[in-house]
């Protein structure tokens, strides 16, 4: 009898999800599914809609990453009026917009979600193992978490309008500037930003290197890792072309305009899961799946623009001899690297006058159909589509980067369950094992599903036979 | 002047004359009656209700019911407020209305009037109506989902176009404003540059391609209510 487990709900994952551990005649684990409950009526909700309400409509797509779907379709909307360059102001600003939502996105996972696993550890009561916990031995970190996600908000408010909803980015580039009070009231508190940047890459470094061996093992594999690079190789977490690696760095394809991204990525429907398994085309389902978010991108880019988080991705690099880390734990310290970087280039940009520029808009020449990209805090997000002559929508496809990391989600959990589940049932530290191996992914189930709001999840065991043997819930 | 009298509105008295709307009246003296289907340009057809007064005891369409010596008119009463409220409620679920995502919002009538109210969600049941985009003109759009049958554009096109772009036609719930009988946008002689463009109180005829370019807090109610500008004629 194959048996079959199933985790629901992982707390602190944004949205909701259902594991199910699958056994096999012996007992053993032989694969974990991460399920969710989906409602998938946004690409035709999208039809007929005409194509610049598009970058703000697709907020209605997730209440956590309204900001990556706003540019990632305003970048698809400056293709369909023909803009393929903005204006410099218009490009600063909406980049500022973007490294705005990076800090708060990745200071919000970092203190809020995962920082109780890193400093209680994954045994530790679950009363105590949360941000509240924290705050009450930690009161000067979560008060520091607090304030950079506030001064990311504030950010995104400054160049969006609003911290949800905005309407900044428009086809062909952005309604306001920034004004020199809204500079300088960002400049005042930056170097404490950045200050606390460093604090919080130390905390997920020296956590990472105290754990090595375990961590090593945790729910880890290698992979293939895909993100955008700039043309001359570095990071950039707004524009570039793509980019895939192997697990030890070889190049799978380089430099590829995003436009033709469906020549190189293709999509796998699976009978049990709403979420499509994306892969890369050319080594096909089996072996083509990948890795996209901080680590994939620490990974795959040549070097990093500013200096410090360049200092840090090479000091990171140095564990594994310069190769791409494939460790699921990894992801922590990679994504505080870009916390940093986010820092960095928002103060770069502060400084710029650009910014304070009044040429925020473009012309071309209209097309029919256009493809927008962008490094998602979560990882690469693609959003393509196609609109007739009378201005309407009549096509989009959209994929996430939490539907990107599907396959290694499932690996990661099923690597857990094999090393931490003993018998037939649901342990305590199980479930606690699999929510912090998923929570490295950072996993946005409520853009993976198109659904709206906060769901959590749950985990069952299930024999071969497809009997329910335990099951157990957390929200 | 012998046709100059006073009439009452809230129990403030105020100068009238022969031949205005209660409306007309209330706006000189800086007393503000919401309204939606009404326009300073247009004839009034007092269709929508939202400018309900209740003079002597009787509900009455203030942009349409002239004034009389003496009028005793209640306007700013709870139970006056609660019917306006119920037909700004229901026109927000009768149609398609999602403010987050519509580029009229911040500038829309319907959505200020919403606000002024204090409606944040409907007390009705959303009917999500299944409603047309035409997208055949090629400077402007109508989407259906959010028209609210107040036929401003009908007037406009007439009174102020010299054209007849728009009709209301059929009945009761599958009532609704058509293009020159049954046509597209595309097939009139609609121009972007007519009245009838910009009349529209909600995002219903909208000029194509330039939504969203005033930013937020740079829209007309994102300074001040709606009726503001009445108010302050007498503040
Ligand atoms: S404004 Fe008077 S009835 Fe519409
Ligand atoms: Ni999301």
């Amino acid at each position: 009898m194959t048996k079959k487990i199933i985790i629901e709900p992982v707390t602190r994952v944004e949205g909701h999800g259902k594991v199910t551990i699958l056994l096999d005649e012996a007992g053993q684990v032989s694969q974990a599914r991460l399920h969710i409950v989906e409602f998938r009526g946004f690409e035709r909700f999208i039809q007929g809609r005409p194509y610049w309400e598009i970058p703000v409509l697709v907020q209605r797509l997730c209440g956590i990453c309204p900001v990556s779907h706003h540019l990632a379709a305003a970048k698809a909307m400056d293709g369909i009026v023909g803009v393929d360059k903005l204006t410099p102001p218009a490009e600063k600003i909406r980049r500022l917009m973007h490294y705005g939502q990076m800090f708060q996105s990745h200071a919000l996972h970092f203190f809020h979600l995962v920082s109780p696993d890193l400093l209680f550890g994954f045994d530790a009561d679950p009363l105590e193992r949360n941000v509240i916990g924290v705050a009450r031995k930690f009161p000067y970190l979560a008060v520091q978490g607090v304030m950079m996600r506030k001064y990311g908000q504030e950010i995104i408010k400054a160049t969006a309008g609003k911290k949800i909803h905005g309407t900044g980015a428009v086809p062909g580039g952005v309604n306001k500037n920034l004004s020199i009070e809204e500079r300088d009231g960002f400049l005042k508190d930056i170097d404490q930003m950045l200050a606390w940047c460093r604090a919080s890459l130390q905390i997920a470094k020296d956590y990472t290197l105290e754990h090595i061996e375990e961590l090593a093992d945790f729910g880890s594999f290698d992979s293939n890792h895909v993100s955008l690079v700039r043309a001359d190789g570095a990071m950039d977490l707004y524009h570039g072309n793509l980019r895939a690696i192997t697990a030890t760095g070889e190049k799978i394809f380089d430099q590829i305009d995003y436009q033709s991204y469906f020549k190189y990525i293709a999509e796998e429907v699976k009978p049990w899961s709403y979420m499509k398994f994306p892969f890369i085309s050319s080594l096909g389902p089996e072996n083509g799946w990948y890795r996209v978010g901080p680590l994939a991108r620490i990974n795959a880019c040549d070097f990093i623009d500013t200096p410090e988080a360049e200092a840090a991705r090479k000091d990171f690099l140095s564990i594994t001899d310069g190769k791409p880390n494939n460790i699921t734990m990894a992801y922590h310290w990679a994504r505080m690297i870009e916390l940093l970087h986010a820092g960095e280039k928002i103060r770069e940009l502060l400084n710029d006058l650009d910014l304070q520029g009044t040429d925020l808009m473009a012309k071309g020449e209209r097309r029919g159909e256009s493809v927008g990209l962008i490094e998602a805090p979560r990882g690469t997000l693609f959003h393509h589509y196609k609109v007739d002559e009378n201005d309407q929508v009549t096509m989009a496809n959209l994929i996430v980067s939490t539907t990107s990391n599907n396959t290694p989600m499932n690996l990661a959990v099923e690597g857990v369950a094999k090393k931490y589940l003993s018998g037939a049932e649901i342990t305590e530290g199980l479930l606690n094992r699999v929510e912090v191996a998923i929570r490295a992914y950072d996993p946005c189930l409520s853009c993976a599903t198109h659904a709206m709001g906060q769901m959590p999840l749950v985990i069952e065991l299930e024999d071969a036979a497809g009997n329910t043997l335990d099951r157990r819930v957390r929200d | 002047m012998n046709d100059t009298f006073k009439i009452t509105i809230d129990g403030k008295e105020i100068e009238a004359r022969q031949g205005q709307t209660i409306m007309d009246a209330a706006d000189a003296a800086g007393i503000y009656i919401p309204r939606l289907c009404s326009h300073p340009d247009l004839k009034p057809i007092g269709s929508c209700r939202v400018c309900t007064v209740v003079v002597d005891g009787r509900p009455q369409a203030a942009c349409v019911k002239p004034v009389m010596d003496g009028m005793v008119i209640e306007n700013d009463t709870p139970a006056v407020l609660q019917h306006r409220r119920n037909i700004i409620d229901m026109m927000f679920v009768e149609g398609n209305h999602f403010c987050m995502f519509c580029e009229k919002s911040g500038n829309c009538e319907l959505q200020a009037l919403a606000y002024r109210f204090g409606i944040t969600a409907p007390q009705y049941p959303f009917q999500f109506p299944e409603k047309e985009v035409d997208g055949s003109h090629p400077d402007i759009l109508l989407d259906h989902n959010r028209c609210i049958m107040c036929a401003r554009c009908v007037r406009a096109s007439q009174e102020l176009d010299g054209k007849n772009v728009f009709q209301s036609i059929g009945r009761g719930f599958h009532r609704k404003i058509g293009v020159n009988g049954e046509k597209e946008l595309g097939d009139t002689d609609m121009a972007v540059s007519d009245r009838a463009t910009e009349i529209c109180p909600v995002g219903c005829i909208i000029k194509k391609r330039v939504g969203y370019e005033v930013p937020i807090g740079q829209r007309i109610y994102d300074k001040a209510p709606i009726g503001s500008d009445i108010e302050e004629v007498h503040p």
